[in-house]
C-alpha cells in the first residue's frame, strides 16, 4: 500500500505498540471486521517490545492440555498473585485476568501459536506456565503472520509523538514514520505501547545518575512516550512511578535488549561484595526463584551500582553458565585486582566469611542448613566457605526488566480519566496497564497472561466502539 | 581454543544460546547443547552435524542480526558442517574436493559419460550399439564387464565412508556407551526426518513462514533413492541367486522399484532445487552450496537417464542411453564419499550418539 493511501485512511481502530498485547487486539479487532492499523514504533526486526525477550505465559486450566501438567486452578493462581503483590492489585481486575486466561492457550492455537512442554531447568513451570515453541519472538512471529493474513496494517518506524485527544475522546495520533509526520486518524485507539524502562533521562527522576548505569534488558524502543502522552492528556495513572522490576545481569551485557541470556545464577551459591569489597544482604536468604527479583535493586543501591559475585571451584557448575567468560584467579588477593577492588578488603570479608560458615550439608534444590553465624549480614542458606581455588567472578549491574507506571483501566480495558469518569473511546492493553493488576512483584509470564487477556478485551472493545 | 574459526563461531553463539535456551523444543541440537557447559572440536562437529538447518531457530531468535549478539545457527552450523567432512575425509589429501564440489562432480561425470559413450561407440559393434535388442542391455554391454566396473567403485565408496566415519566417530562419541536401541532411535529419527520439522512447524529456510515442503521433498529424494537401491539389490539377487537374468518383465519387481523410486528422484531433488533458490543465503554457507547443487542435480539425471532407458529399452535409441545412464551412475558413484552425499551418514551417526546421551540422560562433562 501506497504510504499516501495508508494514511488517509479513517480507521475504525488504531493500535499503538507492536507486542503481544498490541498484535491480541488488532486480531481481535479484525476478527470482528473492522479495520485496524497497528502503530509499531521499532524496526520491524526490533517489533514487539519485551515480547521478543518472553519465553511463557501464566494459565489457569483444567490439566488436559498436552503440553502442561496440572490443573492450575484459578483459586491458586490468585493466590499466588496475591503473594507476590502483597495483595497490592485490583481485585476485580485480577479475578478477570485469571478468569479469562483459561481461555488463552485454546485462542492462542487458533492464531498459529505453538506450544512446547517445559524441558531442562523449566520443570518447574510445568504447571503453571506455557511455554511458547521457540519462545516470545516464535510466538510474535505466528501472531504478526495471522495479523497480517487477517488484513491487518502493520506498520514499523512508527513512532507516536503527539496524541490528539479532545475531552477523554481519542480523535488521531501524529505519527513520525520513517522520518515523515503523518497524522493517523480513528474511531478508537488501543495504547499498548509498554513502559518506559529504556528511558533512561525518565528513570533518571527517581533513581537520580544512578540510572546511568542501569542496563535495560528490552530494547531501546520501549521509552514509554505514549504512556507519558495520555498521562498529559489526563489519564489516570495507577502504579508507584518510582519502581521497576530489576534483576542481577552480568555487567558486560549489552546496555539494551541483551534479554534472558545477561543474566547470571550464581548469586546463591557465593557471596555478593560492592565496590568496597564488602557484603550487603543475604545472598541465601530463599530459594534463587523466589529472590532473583531484588537483585537488581540491592545493586543499584550501591556505590556506583556494581558488584561482585564470588564462588569457588565447588560450586562453579552449580549454576547456568554466563554467556560471558567469568574471573578466574589462583587467590583471592589476585582476584581482587583483576576485579580492581581492595586487595586486604576483600581477603578479610571472605575470611570473616569463612570462619562464620557453620557446619551443614550442602543441598542447593533444598533451604538447606548451611548457614553462618557470628556477620553483621548472614548468609542463612548454602553457606560454604569459599576456599577451593580457583576462585571465580562475575561483574553485576541492575537488569531493568520492566516498568509498574501504567494508565488505570475497567473491566473492558477502558481507560479512566483522572476526573473519574471512563474515557469514551480509549482503551490500554498490557505492560502500559499490567500496573492495574501487578502492583509490584512479579510471577513468571504473567505479564503475557495480562496482555492476552486485556488486548482481546481492548480489541473487543474498540471494535464494539467502532461500530456504534 | 579451536582449530578453525569456523569452529570459534559456533562455539561464540553455542555459549550464547546456552544462556538462553528458548530454542530447546526445536530439535535435537539444543538439548544436546545443554548437556555440555563448554564446547570442545569435537562437540562442535557433533552438534553441526545433528543440525538439520530447518533455520527456526533463526526467525525465532531473539540475537539473530542485526542484533549485536549476530546469532545465526544454520549458516555457522553449515559451515562447520562442511569443514568436519574435509577434516575427516579418507584419503586425507582430498578435503580440498569438498570447497569446489560443484565442478568436481561435473568433472567426474563428464569423464565418466564421455568414457562410456566414446567406449561404446569405439568397442561395440556399430550394428549391435544401434540396434533393437528387446531391452537386453548385456547384448551392448556384458554383464560381468558392467558387474566388475560398478562393484570396484562400489567397494571402494564403501571403504572412503567406513575410514572417514570411523574417524568422525572416534572423535565424538568419547566414551559413550551406544545400545542397539539407539541405533533403531536413529533409523526412527532418520526415516521420519524429526529434527527436520523446526518442532512443529516445519522449516523456515525460504521465508518466515514455517513450511513442510523442505522435508517432504527431501523424503521424496531419501525414498527415491532407497528404492532405486532395491530395485538394484534385487536384481543382484535374480541374477546371482535365481539365475534370472534381465531384461525383467515391466511388471517386475526391480522395474516396479526403480521406475517409483525413480520419479521419487525426480520429484524430490526437482523440488529441493527450486526450495535453494528460494533460500536465504545468509542461512547457508553460501560459498559451498555447490555441494548439495551438485548432489541433486546428478540424482536427477540418474533417474531420468534410467527411466528413458526403461521407456526406450526396446528402441535402437537403447545402446547410447545406456552408456548415458551408466555414465552418469559411474559419477555418481565415484563422487558419493565426495560430495553431500555424505552428510545424510555424518548425521546419522550424529543421531545414534544423540539417542545414547539422551537416554544416559548424562551431563557432559
Amino acid at each position: 500500500m501506497a504510504s499516501s493511501s495508508i494514511f488517509d485512511e479513517n480507521y475504525d481502530v488504531v493500535v499503538i505498540g507492536g507486542g503481544n498485547a498490541a498484535i491480541c487486539a488488532a486480531i481481535t479487532a479484525r476478527r470482528a471486521g473492522r479495520n485496524v492499523v497497528v502503530l509499531e514504533g521499532a524496526p520491524e526486526f526490533y517489533r514487539g517490545g519485551n515480547t521478543r525477550h518472553t519465553r511463557n505465559l501464566r494459565c489457569s486450566h483444567d490439566g488436559t492440555a498436552p503440553t502442561m501438567t496440572g490443573p492450575y486452578e484459578q483459586g491458586e493462581f490468585l493466590d499466588d498473585l496475591y503473594r507476590v503483590t502483597g495483595g497490592q492489585t485490583d481485585k476485580a481486575l485480577a479475578e478477570l485476568t485469571i478468569a479469562k486466561s483459561r481461555e488463552l492457550l485454546g485462542w492462542m492455537d487458533e492464531q498459529g501459536v505453538r506450544f512446547q512442554p517445559p524441558l531442562g531447568g523449566t520443570l518447574s513451570l510445568g504447571k503453571t506456565n506455557a511455554f511458547f515453541l521457540g519462545g516470545g519472538r516464535g510466538m510474535l512471529n505466528a501472531l504478526y503472520r495471522k495479523a497480517e493474513e487477517l488484513g491487518v496494517v502493520c506498520l514499523y518506524d512508527a513512532k507516536v509523538t503527539g496524541l490528539n485527544i479532545e475531552n477523554g475522546y481519542f480523535v488521531s495520533a501524529q505519527v513520525d514514520f520513517k522520518g515523515v509526520d503523518q497524522t493517523v486518524r480513528g474511531k478508537a485507539l488501543v495504547a499498548a505501547a509498554g513502559g518506559f524502562e529504556s528511558n533512561i533521562e525518565w528513570l533518571k527522576e527517581y533513581w537520580g545518575e544512578a540510572a546511568e548505569n542501569f542496563i535495560i534488558r528490552g530494547t531501546r524502543f520501549n521509552r514509554g512516550d505514549v504512556l507519558r502522552l495520555l498521562l498529559d492528556a489526563g489519564v489516570q495513572p495507577v502504579g508507584d512511578p518510582t519502581q521497576c522490576h530489576a534483576i542481577a545481569l552480568d555487567a558486560r551485557a549489552p546496555k539494551f535488549d541483551g534479554g534472558i541470556a545477561t543474566r547470571l545464577d550464581s548469586i546463591v551459591f557465593g557471596i555478593v561484595v560492592n565496590r568496597d569489597a564488602q557484603r550487603f544482604y543475604d545472598e541465601g536468604e530463599d530459594v534463587w526463584p523466589k529472590r532473583y527479583a531484588i537483585w537488581g535493586r540491592l545493586i543499584a543501591q550501591q556505590p556506583d551500582q556494581i558488584a561482585y559475585s564470588i564462588v569457588d571451584s565447588r560450586s562453579i557448575r552449580l549454576f547456568m553458565p554466563s554467556i560471558f567468560p567469568a574471573i578466574e584467579a589462583q587467590t583471592i588477593g589476585e582476584l581482587a585486582g583483576k576485579l580492581s577492588l581492595d586487595a586486604a578488603t576483600l581477603e578479610k570479608t571472605v575470611a570473616d566469611f569463612n570462619a562464620a560458615v557453620q557446619p551443614g550439608a550442602f543441598d542447593h534444590t533444598v533451604l538447606d542448613d548451611c548457614r553462618t553465624q557470628g556477620l553483621a549480614i548472614e548468609k542463612t542458606h548454602w553457606a560454604r566457605a569459599i576456599d577451593h581455588p580457583p576462585y571465580y567472578a562475575y561483574p553485576l549491574r541492575p537488569g531493568i526488566t520492566f516498568t509498574y507506571l501504567g494508565v488505570r483501566v475497567n473491566k473492558e480495558a477502558r481507560m479512566f480519566m483522572t476526573d473519574g469518569q471512563l474515557s469514551g473511546n480509549m482503551f490500554a492493553a498490557g505492560e502500559i496497564m499490567a500496573g492495574n493488576v501487578l502492583g509490584k512483584g512479579y510471577l513468571a509470564g504473567i505479564g503475557m497472561t495480562i496482555g492476552a487477556v486485556f488486548g482481546r478485551l481492548a480489541g473487543e472493545g474498540a471494535a464494539l466502539h467502532a461500530r456504534n | 581454543m579451536h582449530g578453525t574459526s569456523s569452529l570459534s563461531e559456533v562455539d561464540r553463539l553455542l555459549t550464547i544460546c546456552n544462556g538462553c535456551r528458548y530454542c530447546e523444543g526445536l530439535c535435537a541440537v539444543f538439548p544436546a547443547m545443554e548437556m555440555r557447559r563448554t564446547f570442545a572440536d569435537a562437540d562442535i562437529n557433533y552438534l553441526a552435524n545433528l543440525c538439520h538447518q530447518c533455520s527456526a531457530c533463526y526467525s525465532d531468535c531473539q540475537y539473530s542480526p542485526p542484533h549485536e549478539f549476530s546469532v545465526n545457527i544454520p549458516a555457522a552450523m553449515a559451515v562447520a558442517r562442511n569443514d568436519s567432512y574435509a577434516q575427516y575425509v579418507w584419503p586425507g589429501f582430498l578435503a580440498g574436493v569438498f570447497n569446489r564440489n560443484g565442478l568436481l562432480v561435473t568433472l567426474l561425470t563428464a569423464t565418466s559419460l564421455a568414457a562410456f559413450v566414446i567406449g561404446f561407440v569405439l568397442w561395440v559393434d556399430p550394428a549391435a550399439l544401434y540396434s533393437r535388442h528387446a531391452g537386453d542391455f548385456y547384448k551392448v554391454m556384458p554383464h560381468n564387464a558392467m558387474a566388475s566396473i560398478f562393484g570396484a567403485v562400489a567397494l571402494y565408496a564403501v571403504l572412503a565412508f567406513t575410514i572417514s566415519l570411523t574417524r568422525f566417530w572416534r572423535d565424538i562419541n568419547g566414551g559413550t556407551p551406544i545400545g542397539g536401541r539407539d541405533f533403531g532411535r536413529a533409523v526412527i529419527d532418520t526415516f521420519h526426518l524429526t529434527y527436520l520439522h523446526g518442532g512443529g512447524g516445519g522449516c523456515t529456510s525460504e521465508d518466515d513462514k514455517p513450511s513442510p515442503s523442505r522435508r517432504i521433498f527431501h523424503h521424496f529424494t531419501f525414498y527415491g533413492f532407497l528404492l532405486c537401491f532395491a530395485a538394484t539389490s534385487v536384481a543382484t539377487l535374480y541374477h546371482y541367486v535365481f539365475g534370472w537374468h534381465a531384461p525383467y518383465n515391466l511388471v517386475s519387481l526391480p522395474v516396479i522399484l526403480g521406475t517409483v523410486g525413480g520419479i521419487g528422484l525426480l520429484v524430490g531433488p526437482a523440488g529441493l532445487y527450486a526450495l535453494s533458490l528460494r533460500r536465504d543465503p545468509t542461512l547457508t554457507d553460501d560459498k559451498r552450496r555447490g555441494m548439495a547443487t551438485a548432489f541433486i542435480a546428478m540424482l536427477f539425471l540418474v533417474a531420468l537417464s534410467g527411466l528413458l532407458l526403461m521407456l526406450l529399452r526396446d528402441t535402437a535409441a537403447m545402446g547410447i542411453l545406456l552408456a548415458i545412464h551408466l555414465g552418469t551412475v559411474l559419477g555418481l558413484f565415484l563422487s558419493l564419499p565426495y560430495g553431500k552425499f555424505v552428510h545424510g551418514l555424518y548425521r546419522f551417526l550424529a543421531l545414534v550418539k544423540y539417542a545414547a546421551e539422551r537416554r544416559q540422560g548424562a551431563f557432559v562433562e
